[in-house]
């Protein structure tokens, strides 16, 4: 388990070497950034200085690991639009995202395990076609015309809930809705295949041969295995949420972080979009490492392997 | 065998219908048979003749689709036959123990086998975790599995098929069942092994004076432990009785072709064919008539086409269900054990 610990986190480390390296080349590929923070009626000197300020004419490889380098110590540069530290741009609003992130995947979760496991229980019964109803409509309503109806219907004419910002929780539980919908067809199809597939397990007739009780059989010996490729895609949907959150959060007009990538691709505004295509790739190469090391221990068999 | 007979388990014409795609199949059409206290049954007949079916029919682990009749299904002198999942639940690991024919699937790969052997000793006897792992700790050492304590911590994938069924025997042992039910315990096993695994059952069965159910194809194993047998064919019983009877002079040709497909020790020279039972086992759906085995019997007459399947029992209790007389099969094609 150690080994396989210490092999994954070097992937890991790899992984994020590489994401921060095209990162970097990318936004360089696109318009000279000294163009854009001088200013369209800027002179060719004036764009020739801001270019010395900034290091623009230094090597590229030098940019690079000064950018890096001082990105690992938290200093990701000043936003060329608001003048402000990056850094604090963001660190104001990552905790409005991840509260999205985490409440949408957790009602994704609480949403699809229960019910792929009672359609897999009793596959074809009423609850299996009302779980596949569910799937096929979260498949094929793209979700900004979801999050549309939502509005149009508990904001507007009933007034139930709040329907722009993040000042209350209530504020929350759209948009939540609007992002865990998404994910809930591929997790509660993944669910309830693999339960159909462990209830038909040989270790599964032994449980029942053993006497015990329904509810061990099912939750102890049935759902422990078939959670395992579910946890793991659940980690994989909660970095696509963070990034998915663009949509959402402009609709709600949320101010978390997809609403601040979103402005600051508007106004071509670089280090803010580095900074936060390097932390939401982090976060995923991290997520997924932390599901694949969840999987080990739920499943011993892995880490051998 | 104790002259007082205690009867375990009595099964009268069971019979097992499953709804499939091309109509009703009738995989189990009249099985009866009973096993006393300290006595072994062994169950022969090749792949797909019903075996496994019958053994879930009496766990009441038969597929849902599947439909399970009976004249009789007595189980220490109760009828099973309405019992419904929590009654059965209760016999279930207690006073009936099932060791299954796949050891590699058969444990959850998730936890240890501590784990897996304390939870049915922890579910059925009100007993503390302690006690539970010493009643697991006792029996992995019956089974002989060395240091049994530090196996506990461990999980199956990292125990080899042969020490994994000898787990599986140890759980079905756990609570000292009054039957016990192996469904070819020893066929994903290497030769070796089977041999061990086989003594081992017989060993046990005799120390805690358990009724067995041995389930197999292999009548080199019978031979060995079985106090009585029945061979079934497509479904249903085409001889039985005691052993030695049914070895000494097998009056099916079913079983006469089965004992010679088996090599005798000092009798069979190297190289020397062994024998086969050419052909495939009939499909079993729809109605049925006359004798199933007729398509592959060199005795075969239009006669076993019409006939109503009777045993004939001869006063040893040895039957067969077959129109020969027991002296009309050729005495070449006799058992050699
Ligand atoms: N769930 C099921 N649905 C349909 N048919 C089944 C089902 N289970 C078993 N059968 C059929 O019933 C027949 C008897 O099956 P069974 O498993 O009892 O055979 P077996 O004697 O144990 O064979 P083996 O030696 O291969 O284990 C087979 O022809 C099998 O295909
Ligand atoms: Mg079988």
């Amino acid at each position: 388990m150690l080994a396989y610990t210490l092999k994954r986190i070097v992937v890991a480390f790899l992984i994020l070497l590489v994401v921060s390296g095209l990162t970097f080349s990318l936004s360089h590929l696109s318009a000279d950034p000294a163009l854009t923070i001088a200013g369209e009626q800027a002179s060719d000197e004036d764009i020739e200085a801001v270019r010395k300020l900034y290091g623009f004419d230094r090597p590229v490889i030098e940019q690079y690991v000064n950018w890096l380098s001082r990105a690992l110590q938290g200093d990701f540069g000043k936003s060329y639009h608001y003048k402000a530290p990056v850094v604090e741009m963001i660190s104001g609003r990552i905790g409005t995202t991840m509260t999205l992130g985490f409440l949408a995947i957790v009602f994704a979760l609480v949403i699809s395990i229960p019910l792929g496991t009672l359609a897999a229980m009793r596959p074809n019964s009423i609850i299996d076609r009302f779980a596949l109803l569910i799937a096929v409509f979260g498949q094929a309503l793209p979700t900004f015309w979801f999050a549309l109806m939502m509005i149009i219907l508990f904001g507007v004419w009933f007034r139930w809930l709040p329907i722009s910002g993040n000042t209350t929780w209530a504020h929350f539980v759209m948009p939540t809705i609007a992002l865990g919908y998404y994910a809930t067809p591929a997790l509660m199809r993944l669910t309830r295949a693999g339960m159909i597939e462990v209830l038909s397990s040989d270790y599964i007739r032994t449980a029942k041969a053993k006497g015990l009780s329904p509810v061990s059989v099912l939750f102890k010996h049935a759902l422990r295995n078939a959670i395992i490729p579910v946890v793991a895609l659940a980690a994989v949907w909660f970095g696509f949420m963070l990034g998915g959150s663009i949509v959402i959060e402009t609709i709600f007009n949320l101010k978390g972080i997809g609403w601040l990538s979103y402005d600051a691709l508007l106004r071509s505004d670089l280090p803010v979009v580095q900074a936060i295509v390097l932390i939401f790739a982090s976060f995923y190469v991290i997520l997924t490492l932390l599901s694949d090391l969840l999987n080990a221990y739920l499943d011993p068999r892995i880490s051998v392997r | 065998m104790s002259e007082k007979k205690d009867v375990v388990l009595e099964v009268d014409n069971l019979r097992i219908d499953i709804p499939v795609s091309a109509g009703l199949l009738h995989p189990v059409r009249g099985i009866s048979f009973d096993v006393s206290r300290g006595e072994t049954l062994c169950i022969v007949g090749e792949s797909g003749c019903g075996k496994s079916l019958t053994s879930l029919a009496i766990m009441g682990l038969l597929p849902k689709n599947a439909d399970r009749q009976a004249d009789r299904l007595n189980f220490l002198g109760k009828d099973i036959r309405d019992f419904d999942e929590r009654q059965m639940a209760k016999l279930r690991g207690v006073k009936m123990g099932m060791i299954f024919q796949e050891p590699m699937t058969s444990l959850n790969p998730s936890y240890t086998i501590g784990n897996q052997l304390e939870e049915v000793y922890l579910r059925h006897m009100s007993s503390n975790r302690l006690e539970a792992r010493e009643r697991a700790i006792f029996l992995l050492d019956k089974v002989g599995i060395s240091s049994a304590g530090s196996r506990l911590g461990q999980y199956p994938h990292q125990l080899s098929g042969g020490l994994r069924q000898r787990v599986m025997i140890a759980m079905a042992l756990m609570c000292g069942p009054d039957l016990i039910i192996a469904d070819e315990p020893t066929t994903a096993l290497d030769v070796t092994i089977q041999a061990q695994i086989l003594h081992l059952l017989a060993e046990l069965q005799s120390d805690f004076d358990m009724a067995m159910v041995l389930i197999t194809h292999d009548l080199g194993i019978v031979a060995r432990v079985a106090d009585k047998v029945q061979v079934m064919y497509a479904g249903r019983t085409v001889e039985e009785g005691n052993c030695e009877a049914v070895f000494d002079k097998p009056l099916h040709p079913y079983t006469s072709g089965l004992l010679r497909c088996i090599p005798v020790p000092g009798k069979t020279q190297p190289g020397e064919k062994l024998g086969t039972v050419p052909g495939v086992v009939p499909n079993l759906v729809g109605d049925l008539n006359g004798c199933m085995f007729r398509n592959r019997c060199e005795f075969a007459t239009d006669e076993c086409k019409e006939l109503a399947e009777t045993p004939t029992v001869l006063e040893n209790g040895h039957a067969y269900t077959c129109r020969l007389k027991p002296d009309e099969m050729e005495p070449s094609t006799g058992g050699r054990l």
